[in-house]
């Protein structure tokens, strides 16, 4: 029993010592980003991409020096995709790591979760892909590399009645998702504004995997195009009940969709299908396209528009610490709001007022197991 | 009215999912007056393991029947294993305590099983390889019936059939049903209790192995954590039905799944979680021997 004691008392003062030393020697040659990231759980891709994206642009950044004459290293905490488990992981690099900025998360629900600890210790955040509207309006030392869902949904709103000439349209969405609520919201808004009808309004929860009921509601709509603004595990699993119901219009996504994984679990239901994004990696800007070979030289696989948008997040940091000159929150806030025309993969990126960037939407078609670029609707 | 029938048709085939895992819970619970919490974690084991065999045994890529029938019959052998190991390691050293210790060991069991599956499996959601190619089979007016929804109902329907024979036509179903009705005094007559009460959860186990490949089949997403609701929903069907009796169990089921897609199709899929608490807690008030379990009725 004293043993014990004794054994356990010594293993936690070598911890305390590891950790210590551990904390200090970075202190001293680096600056110290945090990643909240969901790297495993129900969007793992999110995480994954948008941590690879990041990783990518930090190693260019160091290559060529660092910023401030260190080099940035960046600490990624796994939040398994769950809201609660964000928060904790923020604490985690604010207190533990004592992180000079965070970057994330990617779910606006999990930025909603981490944000206020970062408005509180007044460390600058920014999301790559949060694109609801509540996120920044959390505090003003929480950013966005995205445009936002108002605008997201017009875009998709505006495809289908226009492009696809949709006059009845169904939606279907996520209500435990803040992501998915808002989205589903706008593009309503725009669809009614533009004359076109809501025919079913459904709703699921996430990690649902059972969908026929509303789709079978659906389906009695009659509906031309039906709205998905869910996350890629579930829309894979959507349209693959939809076919076998015998649903044959086009189903409409947003970001949510964009990973490899809604191809996957999706297969041949998803073909045809049509969703708005950030970036298209088919797209022909020599900028895209050297991001692409160099993402494809790292990780062997192309980058989806998560790994574009950590990339241009990390981008966007590392600029920012540039022009601030120190790693103070406050100063390092201001320099982050004063991003203007900053060339990344997935556009020209400036900071409004409200802490959002104005960026053009792509919509992106699937075909042939691929994404396919299909326009480009302008944030004008 | 076409509506109405699709919707009783996902509502049958998806309740045939809780109903194959009720009967664990149901015959556990006649042998042994035991409520197998564990039960939903070996009904996400099967799904796994129908994963790793599917994947292990090359037909990932290649669907079709036989396909299916190979990969649910390993799947069906590893959690009738698995089953047996639970009751040996974990309930018969237990047997004759006091009734809530193997309750409290089978929510232990359970949520070893679950952490040990996100260690073993990894938390994130696996794919079930397509082991059928899905299409529309028939269409009758606007209902549309798939030939996964045909292939999850037919092999549900006959598990419970072949299930009903076991329990009512042969010898170990006489034991299982004498066990049942008077376990020391079926010992008396010679019936080997522990060794009828292993058979019952390797038979538990194999269903809920099943109901895992045809979720797998018919909603391809599986992870660790998958068991949980489920579990808890079957525990509610065969509650419904009445706990006990074998029939019971795959009516409850094949009720509480049309109720939920009712519930979901016609006022919102907000409900379709509580609905199946809502109902455990008015069977309990109002007949709680659930729809078969009245006293006079056999039990298993």
């Amino acid at each position: 029993m004293r043993g014990a004691w004794l054994a356990g008392a010594v293993c936690g003062a070598s911890l305390a010592f590891v950790l210590a030393c551990g904390s200090n020697e970075r202190a001293s040659n680096a600056i110290v980003v945090g990643h909240v990231a969901s790297m495993t759980g129900d969007t793992a891709t999110f995480g994954r991409s948008a941590d690879q994206g990041m990783r990518l642009a930090i190693e260019k950044i160091n290559a060529a020096g660092g910023v401030l004459g260190k080099p940035i290293e960046l600490v990624t905490e796994d939040d398994r995709s769950v809201t609660e488990e964000a928060r904790t992981a923020a604490q985690k690099l604010l207190q533990r790591d004592q992180v000079v900025a965070l970057l994330g998360e990617v779910a606006s629900s999990r930025s909603l979760a981490a944000a206020p600890e970062a408005q509180r210790a007044h460390v600058p955040m920014i999301s790559p892909g949060s694109t609801n509207p509540k996120v920044t309006e959390v505090g003003d030392y929480v950013f966005r590399a995205c445009f936002i869902d108002p605008f997201q949904g017009a875009v998709m709103a505006r495809f289908a009645v226009d492009d696809l000439h949709a006059k009845r349209v169904a939606i279907l969405f996520d209500f435990k998702q803040d992501y998915s609520v808002g989205l589903a919201e706008f593009f309503r808004e725009t669809a009614r504004k533009l004359g076109a009808e809501i025919v079913a309004d459904e709703r699921y929860t996430s990690g649902d995997i059972e969908f026929r009921a509303q789709l079978t509601t659906i389906r009695a709509a009659k509906p031309d195009a039906i709205f998905v603004p869910g996350y890629y595990t579930e829309v894979g699993l959507i349209a693959k009940q939809a076919r076998e119901l015998g649903i044959d219009v086009p189903l409409l996504g947003g970001d949510g969709w964009d990973s490899e994984k809604t191809i996957e679990i999706g297969g041949e239901a998803v073909e045809g299908y049509y969703f708005s994004t950030h970036y298209a990696a088919d797209s022909d800007s020599p900028r895209v396209q050297a991001f692409v070979t160099e993402f494809q030289a790292k990780y062997g696989a192309t980058p989806d528009a998560m790994a574009a948008l950590g990339y241009d997040t990390a981008g966007i940091l590392a600029d920012a610490l540039t022009r601030a000159g120190s790693t103070d929150g406050a100063a390092l806030r201001d320099a982050v709001a004063s991003t203007q025309g900053f060339e990344g993969v997935t556009g020209k990126i400036s900071m409004d007022p409200q802490r959002n960037a104005r960026k053009d939407a792509v919509v992106l078609r699937i075909e042939g197991g691929k994404f396919r670029y299909h326009k480009t609707v302008s944030a004008e | 009215m076409e509506n109405l029938l699709q919707q009783l048709l996902n509502g049958i085939t998806w309740g045939s999912i809780y109903a194959l895992v009720a009967l664990g819970y149901t015959m556990v619970y006649g042998v042994l007056k035991l409520i197998n919490f564990a039960h939903g974690e070996v009904y996400m084991v099967g799904a796994m393991a129908g994963y790793y065999a599917a994947h292990a045994l090359g037909v990932a890529g290649t669907p079709s029947l036989g396909a299916l029938l190979l990969v649910l019959v390993v799947s069906m052998a590893a959690c009738g294993l698995l089953g047996a190991l639970i009751e040996r390691v974990a309930y018969r050293p237990l047997r004759g305590a006091d009734r809530l210790a193997p309750l409290i060991t089978a929510i232990g069991v359970s949520l070893l099983l679950q952490n040990a599956g996100q260690l073993v499996f990894g938390a994130d959601p696996k794919f079930f390889p397509a082991l059928l190619h899905s299409e529309e089979l028939v269409r009758v007016g606007g209902i549309a019936v798939s030939n996964i929804q045909v292939v999850v109902l037919a092999t549900a329907l006959a598990l419970m059939a072949g299930l009903q024979y076991v329990v009512q036509r042969t010898r170990f179903g006489r034991a299982m049903r004498a066990v049942s009705y008077d376990a020391p005094a079926a010992a008396l007559m010679g019936v080997p209790v522990d060794r009828v009460i292993l058979g019952t959860f390797v038979l538990g186990s194999m269903l809920a192995a099943a109901a895992g490949i045809l979720v797998g089949l018919s909603n391809p997403k599986i992870d660790p954590l998958m068991g949980l609701m489920p579990g808890l929903k079957a525990f509610v069907a065969a509650v419904l039905g009445g706990i006990g009796s074998v029939p019971g169990a795959m009516v409850g089921g094949l009720l509480l799944g049309v109720i939920e897609t009712l519930v979901t199709g016609y006022l919102s899929s907000t409900y379709r979680d509580a609905i199946a608490f809502v109902i455990l807690v008015l069977i309990l008030l109002v007949r709680p021997t659930g729809l078969f379990g009245a006293p006079q009725t056999e039990k298993v």
